[in-house]
This record gives structure tokens, sequence and C-alpha cells, in this order.
């Protein structure tokens, strides 16, 4: 096995869990649930291939994609903050919503229930000054940068206190609510980003093509007990396993079922607290503060 | 009439009518987006599901594993929990009730072969349910996130056994099983003929009705609600809120797991990889819009299940693809309006009573 060949494709798996994930992160800090980064992705890829396909330009692409997921991100923000709606239900829904949108428009815009046409994407290969597509810097400079964001930032430290603590957030003045809009919202933008990559990669938008990626990423938010490098370390761990998986096919040392059990099991585990209990935020999901 | 039965009534209907009207007008516009007219199609998907017996028989069989799925969810949230597994606990049930069948002999007689399968469909989905529902009262270890991740690793580990296993060549099912089936409806009524509705329907209202009197007319169903209501008055008023807990989304599961059935025994009589299909992601809408109450629970069953057969029928003029965004919107206009009413209601009331 290539180290470097496995690295690259590592790298390629990692990337839309990064972009997801850090969007889980920082959503869920603030105190929302964040099951519908799924919903998110998938919206963020089609959107990014419907701005990709008219404009023929990739950066309109991310324009779109980022676009399109904070649509969604938006609608949950809505309903979960401005109207309390239970956030594991619109979560689910939104994942719903996401699919049926999806297909409506692949069929209004493209006539077809499975794919769309090919798009433009950015150079994936391994070129002289190294990898020469953008998403993937992003995508490894998201997590760094969130961090920085929620430890080292006004902002930081209100998307923070409005997740432990939203009374007495509320008792100094910050804007709990409005707080928490922005925080949904970067998560929408973040996540659609990670949809964005896989339409990019892909060269077109296929029919559910995130394929429960929303939902690892959801894992590794949980495994990395709700830190942004923590999360992304579980992210390439995740990838990792997949990687080695796909790398030894042909050996038939280990199922590809079982494989993708690994961050499902990994993070029941963590949950059940047998190695370091995973403590979410203290306002997590709570409707009423 | 009393006072206090038509407030809970308006609080129970208002949210799923709200509902339907915001889903009608999202309706209308992806039908106008397609260039065609509004009530026309909404007349097609009448016809297609209501209109007439193949279609209804159609609704009847989709909206009994929603009824299910749909008792599962809302029996779990009664208990204040939330199972988000009912997809894998159907699909747990549903290979449990198959290798039942496929080791029972074909000789044994329906009456004793079906109770058998519908045993083991319950005890598969409940020991789907028994894991979170362990892990919760062990570890606190949150059983939205423990049922979803459960969800992919039992879909995994039977697609696994399926797909290495037990499989007919070229296919993701089992062999056909000769023991246990249930009779299809269009043996009574030949009208029925060609649909998938069966006899299952009625173990599911029968199971709608068992629950309703467990919730509602016993001792242990008054705890479940306590605890599900106020899990630290309900302790402190001697309740072990584990042991209800534990119980709740055990049997939660085995109520999805039961649902199984349906396909498995009522339809095409073998396991198929992925038969759930989304019905137990469904169930959650379902409990939502039925309003955790059983009877709500099946009339809404009724309700999702005319959408997605009514899909088929207008999908000559518009996308069916149409009526899973309209579940989508149905799902979400109902979880913003239910918090909504239930504070206008309390406003509109203060005044009388003060």
């Amino acid at each position: 096995m290539n180290p470097f060949s496995f690295l690259t494709q590592m790298l390629r798996i990692a990337i839309p869990y990064l972009f997801a994930a850090s969007g889980g992160v920082i959503a869920e800090r603030a105190g929302i649930i964040s099951l519908a980064l799924e919903g998110f992705m998938l919206t963020g890829a089609f959107t990014a291939t419907l701005g990709a396909f008219y404009s023929g330009s990739p950066w309109i692409g991310v324009l779109c994609g980022i676009l399109g997921g904070l649509l969604f991100g938006m609608i949950h923000a809505v309903a979960t903050i401005r109207y309390r709606a239970d956030q594991v239900v619109v979560g689910i829904a939104i994942n719903l919503l996401a699919v049926g949108v999806t297909r409506f428009f692949l069929k209004l815009a493209f006539a077809s229930s499975s794919n769309s046409p090919r798009i433009n994407g950015f150079p994936a290969r391994l070129s002289a000054h190294g990898f020469d597509n953008p998403l993937l810097w992003m995508g490894l400079l998201v997590a760094p940068v969130l961090a920085f964001v929620l430890y080292r930032t006004r902002f930081g430290l209100r998307v923070r206190a409005v997740g432990e603590h939203p009374d007495a957030a509320e008792s100094v003045g910050i804007p709990v609510a409005w707080v928490r809009y922005v925080a949904v919202a970067l998560s929408g933008m973040l996540a659609g980003l990670g949809g964005v990559y896989l339409a990019l990669d892909q060269h077109q938008f296929t029919d559910q093509m995130t394929a429960g990626r929303g939902f690892i990423a959801v894992a590794a938010v949980i495994f990395g007990r709700w830190d942004p490098i923590r999360a992304a370390l579980a992210c390439l761990l995740f990838a990792a396993a997949e990687t080695l998986q796909i790398q030894l096919q042909g050996n038939h040392l280990l199922a590809s079922q079982f494989v993708e059990m690994i961050p499902y099991v990994l993070t029941i585990v963590a949950l059940a607290g047998v190695v370091g209990r995973a403590i979410p935020p203290a306002a997590l999901g709570k409707t009423e503060h | 009439m009393t006072a206090r039965l038509r407030e809970q009534i308006e609080e129970a209907l208002f949210p799923p009518v709200v509902a339907l009207l915001v889903a009608l007008i999202c309706g209308d516009l992806l039908i106008m987006s397609y260039g065609q007219s509004p009530a026309n199609v909404y007349r097609l998907l009448l016809e297609g599901t209501w209109g007439n017996a193949y279609g209804f028989g159609q609704v009847l069989y989709k909206a009994t594993t929603l009824t299910f799925t749909g008792l599962a969810v809302s029996l779990g949230i009664r208990a204040g929990l939330f199972n988000v597994g009912a997809e894998s606990q159907l699909a747990a049930g549903g290979f449990l009730a198959a290798l039942t069948g496929l080791a029972l002999s074909p000789a044994i007689p329906g009456v004793i072969a079906v109770p058998l399968c519908m045993i083991a469909a319950a005890l598969g989905g409940g020991i789907v349910g028994a894991v979170p529902a362990f892990l919760r009262v062990r570890f606190g270890a949150h059983e939205v996130i423990v049922t979803i991740m459960l969800n992919f690793v039992v879909l995994a580990l039977l697609n696994w056994i399926i797909a290495n296993h037990l499989h007919v060549p070229e296919t993701l099912h089992t062999p056909e099983i000769h023991a246990g089936a249930i009779p299809r409806l269009d043996r009574f009524i030949p009208a029925f003929h060609g649909s998938a509705a069966n006899l299952t329907i009625l173990i599911a209202l029968l199971t709608a009705a068992a629950i309703w009197f467990l919730l509602f007319r016993t001792r242990r169903g008054y705890e479940l609600r306590a605890v599900g209501l106020q899990p630290d008055a309900a302790e402190y008023g001697g309740v072990g809120v584990g042991g209800v807990w534990f119980r709740a989304l055990t049997l939660s599961g085995a109520v999805a797991g039961l649902g199984g059935i349906n396909y498995v025994l009522g339809y095409k009589h073998y396991y198929e990889d992925g038969f759930a299909g989304g019905s137990g992601f469904l169930g959650i809408a379902v409990a939502l819009v039925g309003r955790n109450h059983p009877l709500g629970v099946v009339l809404a069953a009724l309700f999702f299940a005319t959408l997605s057969q009514g899909g088929l029928a207008i999908h000559a003029f518009v996308p069916k693809q149409m009526v899973e965004v309209l579940q989508g919107v149905v799902i979400i206009a109902v979880a913003m309006s239910v918090p909504e009413v239930r504070r206008a209601l309390r406003q509109a009331r203060r005044p009388a009573s003060a």
C-alpha cells in the first residue's frame, strides 16, 4: 500500500466530514441540536451544481452551495429559535425535506431522477504547488479557524455562553436568540460547503449523494466531544478507516459493512462513557431558556 | 362537552390543520412551477388513493406499517424519550419474523406459525430498542443519538447477513417462507385485487387499542405518562424512572419491530434488504401529527400513506418527489405550530379565568 495514495484518498474522504462536523460543532455549542447536517450538505451539493452548471464556473458553484446551506440553515433556525419547535424533529424533517427538494428540482432543472449533467470542478490532481483544489485547503483550515473563533473571540465566548447558560448570558445582555441564529446559519453554510466539495469533486450531483455523510459528521461532533479540533481528528480517523477498507478491498479481511459501523459504534461507546464520557453543552436542545 | 376536553381537542387539532394549509400552499407553488393546475393534480391525487379500490388498498397497506412505527415513536415520547430508531427496529423485526418463518415447517398451521413469527418480530425490534434503553438508564447516554447511530449499525449488520449468508442468488432477499403467511384482503374483498393490503391492518388497529388501554387505563401507563411529563416529580412520587424508561423504550422497539410482519408475512413472504424504506423515520412524522394519541396516530398514518401513494398517482403530471417535499413541510409546520398554539390558547384562556 502506497502511503501517499493512502493520504490523498483519506483527505478526499475527510474533507466533507471536516466541513460538516465544524458546522455541527458551532450549532451545538450554541445549544441547538444539529441533526440536519445531512440535509444541509445535500442542499449545498445541489445548489452548487445548479450554480456551476449555469455559470460554468466552480466558484459560482461554491457561492451557490453556501447560499443553499444557508437557506436550509435559516429554516432550521427560524423553526427552532423563533418558534421553539423540537430540534430533533426539525432536524430530521430538514433531512427529509432536502431529499425531496433536491429530487424535485433535479427533475425540474435537468429532467432526470438520478443525476445532473457534468459540471466543472476544481483540478483535484496534485501539481507542483501541492493540491490545486481550494476547497481542500479550506477544509483543512476550517477546524483550526473555528477553534480560534470559539475560544479566542468575543463571538465564540458568546456562542459558548448561550450553549451552556442561556439565562446567565441573557442577564449580562447577550442577545441569545441572535447568537444562535448566527451559529445555525454558519452551521448550514459550513455543512453546505461539505456538499459543495462532493459535487465539484464528482463533477455532478447525484440523487442522495451525501449518503449518510452528515450523520458521520454528527458522530464526529459527539466523538470529538464538541471540540473543533477533536471533532476534526475524529473525521480524519473515520476517513482513515474507510480508506483502509477501500485499499484492502481485495483482501477480504473485514467486510465493508463492519467498517461502515466504526464511527457509529465508537460514538455509542463514547456516549456510554466507557472511555472518557462525552458530555454535551448544558443547554443543548432546551427550547425554553 | 366540558371546557377542558374542548381545550385539549383544540390544542391537538390546530397544529395539523395549520400544517395542512401550509402544505397545500407549498404544493400549489410546486405544481405551478411545473406548469400544471393545482386543482387538477390534487383531484388526481385523491382519485388515485381514495377513489379506487386498488389505490385505497395500497394506502391501507402503507398506513399499516406507519401505524406501527408511529405508535412506537409516540410511546417513547409519552415517556419523555425520543426513539429515532424505529427504522432499524422495523427492519430487525421483519428479519427475525422471516428467520422464524424459514425455520418453521410449512406443515405448521397458520394459527401457530403466525403468532410465533409475530413474537419473533416484536423480539427483534425489542432487542434493538433495549440497547439504547439500557445505555440511557445505566449510563445516561442520550437516546436520540444512540438510536440514530444504532440505525446505521443494525442496518449494516442485516445487510451483511443477507448479502453474505442468506440471499437468493442475484437478489438481496431471503428465500420465500412457507409458514406463517398472513392473508391479503383481496381474499375477502375481491375489489382489492393486486394491492398489498392484508390482515396485518387488524393487528395494527388492535395494537393501537392496546396501547391506548395501557396508557390511559392502567397504572403502568399512568406512571409512564407521569415520567414523560415530569421525571423528577414522578421519581419523588415513588415511580422508578429508570425502570419506566427501560420498559417504554424496549416496548417502543417491539411495536416498531412488529410492524415488520406487514411486509414479510402479509406482502412479500420474504425479508428484503432495505424494505423499511424510510417508514421508521416517517413514524416520527406520524407520531407528531397524530399528537402521540393512538387514534391520532392511526389517522396520521392514513394521511401520510395517502401522500406517498398519491405521489405515484400524479407522477405523470408532477414528479412524485413533490410529496416528499410536502411531508417535510408538514412535519416542520406542525413542529413549529405546536408550541405556538399552546401559548396562544393559554393566553386566550387567561382573561376568562382571572
